[in-house]
């Protein structure tokens, strides 16, 4: 199924793109292992989460750790650590 | 209760008035004004822009300022969060709280900047005079501080 996936701050910078609708293969099951699979898309999506760990995630537009399952969601966000005030 | 974000300024005295229209219940307000520093780490700033997820900083800003009221009795609260480009001495953020009383709108204030700097969905890009332009790294004390409010688990000291 075609989710919508979206990048922020330095993460949407190195990817090139703000969002896209992408078909994710049912074997990837959190938000962690997206990630995995979005390294080998090309050298810019291996560069944005060459630093996977410090990447937080948002599904649904409420922040969950990078080991929720993605099961269901229809927006998925990538992005650093949030730096507002 | 609300929350606003814009790129437009605010006027802190505007926004008082606007919240204490016909009350007569509030005791005490107290507000919060972030500005654009014109340095950072030693280096001068020409500009800062804020990036942020519309939809999300809504919701989140939401979620906080419903937390605020559920710990604090609160008559009113209001934030209102900048985005867009931003020079050294502007406006970047207000929080305010109007409370019966000081205690809740004081705590009640720090509170609401400590959880929005951790949650809210923004994001910082500084510039300097020679058009270096970098991403405001997050700081470990703003965690430190938004954990502070944690409620401990049930059986912790």
């Amino acid at each position: 199924m075609a989710v919508k996936i979206l990048y922020f701050a330095w993460v949407r910078e190195k990817v090139g793109k703000a969002e896209e609708s992408l078909d994710v293969p049912a074997g990837v099951e959190t938000a962690q292992q997206l990630m995995e699979w979005l390294k080998d898309r090309g050298p810019e999506y291996a560069e944005a989460f060459a630093r996977a760990n410090v990447i937080r995630v948002a599904l649904d537009r409420a922040h969950v750790k990078p080991t929720a399952s993605i099961a269901g969601a229809r927006e998925i966000a990538f992005f650093p650590p949030v730096t507002g005030g | 209760m609300a929350v606003r974000v814009q790129a437009e300024d605010f006027d802190v005295g505007v926004e008082i008035r606007h919240l204490m229209q016909g009350r007569t219940d509030v005791g005490a307000i107290v507000t919060f004004t972030g500005t654009v520093r014109g340095e950072s780490g030693g280096r001068p700033i020409t500009r800062m822009t804020l990036e942020h997820y519309p939809g999300m900083t809504e919701a989140e800003l939401e979620r906080v300022e419903n937390e605020a009221n559920a710990r604090w009795p609160l008559q009113a609260s209001l934030i209102v969060h900048r985005i867009g480009a931003l020079a050294p001495g502007d406006n970047i953020v207000l929080v305010v709280t109007a409370s019966a009383h000081r205690q809740a709108a004081f705590a009640a204030a720090e509170f609401l900047m400590d959880y929005l700097k951790n949650r809210a969905p923004f994001w910082k890009k500084e510039e300097t005079p020679d058009a270096t332009v970098t991403w405001v790294e997050a700081r470990q004390s703003d965690d430190v501080a938004a954990r502070r409010w944690e409620v401990p688990d049930e059986g912790s000291t």
